[in-house]
């Protein structure tokens, strides 16, 4: 039982981590229809970022994150501005091809910036361990899941209050009448990727001080897309929702069914496996909204 | 299309021809001539290039049918190249098969591995199979590596020099004869395969699906036609790469390596054979120069550079695509060749 427990502490842990790079990939896709396969990358950029503020520069906590968070914009301006604009109505496979040309642009100036080592910075963020009986709470469980709902409840409140928040909204409903009334889909579509980017770089800073930055970091990115369609593409809520459905199922089938396989790393693909599951038998996911089209 | 000054189609035969005039046959065999003669010429070094492009450049036709014609957009490809490399390398190394038979097995067999993950596609599409055919990457990856016994898992297979008869294919210059070859038809299949009903139905497909099945083009059969067509050519480019190194390992079909072959399809432009063929070569010219400027430039600037060179070029040249040239290299050609139809008395310079 004290294992079955832990297995679930630990898909817990892993499931904030996966519901986190969900939002900013959910928000992009409610409010401008593109998938952005280097969130991923986000979350890479933004581990090493942690490092090159709070290591190499020296600077206290609070102004590494505030300073990352500027980073952040900037660059999220800039994906949006020179990559995503000009492919602005283009083909699904146009504006994914250009997402994954991201993804490797991104990679590969993390790999020319910090030479794609592992780079420590345990210990300058405060760690929370959490013993409950026999099963301890990993930090990082703690970290995500409180980023997660400090994340969440910001955009909640910015959705729900903000005039940008009802532009995005409004944008995500439908476009045309947006456009009709006058509201910048472009300004909407450059929010929409401001915020993508600066959640995946403070995601990618905590994790970065629990476990260290390196190019793992990104490949979260990929199985993350697993949490999005099992939660439903639009969805917020269901993006964490599954996250953490994800994450426990994940480590519990790992740790049950790994010793009988032979090669093992059944984690590493738990959750294609779901993936192809969901896509045959409820394409809209968990909460997402449904479509029905039959041709 | 516009045919050349004095050239006229009088009959159905030369309307369907591929090649309209003496011309354009001449520089066909011209240009196959010289691809037979190139190992007279060139290094080893050369030649293994240009074995690697012609492996490209089918697995490349297999996407270009699937994605390009019929519009189901694959990124799991070199998953489909590992299930052909890794059947047709079992084969000749478990059970002695010969290497003319084990090839089409390893096509045969890709393209019933298409066929099960081409099913999701008759419920999804646009992103949603995207993510499909990647996890069918991953999951062919890992079951290959599960199946320790048989494929050797992690740890690889040596497969035997490829044999034809009594020929051994374990010289270069061999090997690039038969890459050559296969290449020239695979290319030729390819263009017929989109002339023919089903290559019309792929289209109809493509371009709008609800219409094609209201007009009673099956969606059902020819989605799956597709994916097993576009699968066997990716069985047939995977086994010819396992048996060129006789080695066979899930490194040699890296996700990113999908990634790459729907980038040339991009740069190629999307839909046309001839696309295909410029796409896979410019894309590995594009890697050539990476390979020879990469320790340049690592030295240069830092040890890492050569690294990152890889991947920013890559990245960038897809999206400087993507952005300016969408329909790819091969629409680029054809606005050159209508130049200078007319030239150098053209009026306008026509479609």
């Amino acid at each position: 039982m004290t294992f079955f427990l832990q297995l679930v502490v630990t898909g817990l842990a892993q499931g904030m981590v996966y519901a986190l790079i969900a939002i900013g990939f959910v928000i992009i896709l409610k409010c401008s229809e593109v998938f952005n396969i280097a969130q991923g990358h986000f979350v890479l950029i933004g581990g090493y970022l942690g490092f090159t503020f709070l290591v190499t520069f020296g600077l206290p906590i609070w102004a590494a994150l505030g300073m990352a968070i500027v980073t952040a914009v900037i660059m999220g301006l800039l994906i949006e501005r020179l990559i995503l604009r000009p492919l602005l109505g283009e083909p699904v496979l146009a504006v994914v091809m250009a997402t994954i040309a991201l993804s490797t642009i991104l990679g590969g100036l993390a790999t020319l910036l910090w030479g794609a080592e592992y780079k420590a910075y345990h210990g300058l963020l405060p760690t929370i361990t959490l013993k409950i009986g026999e099963i301890s709470i990993p930090s990082e469980s703690l970290i995500g899941l409180i980023v997660s709902v400090i994340c969440v409840g910001i955009l909640m409140l910015l959705f729900r209050y903000t005039k940008i928040g009802l532009a995005m909204r409004a944008t995500a409903e439908d476009l045309q009448v947006v456009q009709s009334v006058g509201i910048r889909a472009t300004t909407v579509y450059a929010v929409s990727w401001i915020i993508a980017s600066v959640v995946g770089v403070i995601g990618g800073i905590l994790l970065g001080g629990v476990s260290g930055a390196n190019m793992d970091l990104a490949n979260i990115g990929l199985k993350a897309f697993a949490v999005v369609l099992l939660g439903g593409v639009n969805s917020v809520g269901g993006a964490i929702v599954a996250g953490i459905i994800l994450g426990m199922l994940e480590n519990v089938a790992a740790g049950y069914l790994d010793p009988l396989l032979p090669g093992g790393a059944l984690a590493q693909v738990f959750p294609f496996f779901v993936m192809i599951i969901v896509l045959i038998f409820r394409p809209y996911g968990l909460f997402g909204l449904v479509r029905i089209e039959r041709v | 299309m516009a045919l050349g000054i004095g050239t006229f189609q009088e009959n159905y035969a030369q309307d369907m021809s591929i090649f309209h005039s003496p011309l354009q046959w001449g520089s066909v065999l011209v240009f196959i001539l010289f691809l037979f003669t190139c190992p007279l010429f060139f290094s080893d070094r050369i030649l293994t290039i240009l074995t690697m492009m012609g492996i490209s450049v089918i697995s490349v036709h297999g996407l270009n049918i699937l994605t390009g014609y019929c519009g189901q957009i694959s990124i799991g490809h070199a998953g489909f190249m590992a299930v052909g490399g890794y059947t047709s390398a079992v084969l000749c190394a478990k059970l002695g098969a010969p290497f003319w038979a084990a090839l089409p097995c390893g096509a045969l067999a890709a393209g019933i591995a298409g066929l099960i993950f081409g099913l999701p596609s008759l419920k999804i599409k646009g992103f949603y199979l995207i993510m499909a055919t990647i996890a069918a990457h991953f999951i062919i990856i890992w079951t290959i590596i599960q199946l320790h016994s048989i494929t050797g898992g992690a740890d690889g297979l040596s497969v035997p020099r490829a044999k034809i008869g009594s020929i051994s294919l374990s010289s270069k210059t061999n090997y690039f004869y038969m890459v050559m070859g296969l290449t020239c038809l695979a290319t030729l299949v390819a263009k017929n395969i989109v002339r023919t009903k089903a290559g019309r139905a792929f289209i109809a497909i493509r371009d709008n699906d609800l219409a094609a099945e209201v007009m009673g083009v099956s969606l059902w059969s020819y989605k799956l036609q597709a994916f097993f067509i576009g699968c066997v050519y990716a069985g047939v480019a995977g086994s010819l790469l396992t048996h060129y190194y006789s080695f066979a390992s899930t490194d040699q079909f890296p996700f990113m390596d999908s990634v790459w072959y729907l980038g040339m399809l991009i740069v190629g432009g999307m839909g046309s054979t001839t696309g295909a063929v410029l796409g896979a070569v410019a894309l590995k010219l594009l890697d050539e120069l990476v390979t020879i400027a990469g320790p340049i430039l690592s030295a240069a600037v830092a040890p890492q550079a050569a690294a990152s060179l890889a991947l920013i070029s890559h990245g960038l040249v897809i999206i400087i695509f993507l952005i300016f040239e969408p329909r790819g290299l091969h629409h680029r050609w054809e606005m050159i060749k209508a130049y200078f139809r007319l030239w150098p008395f053209s009026h306008e310079v026509s479609e």
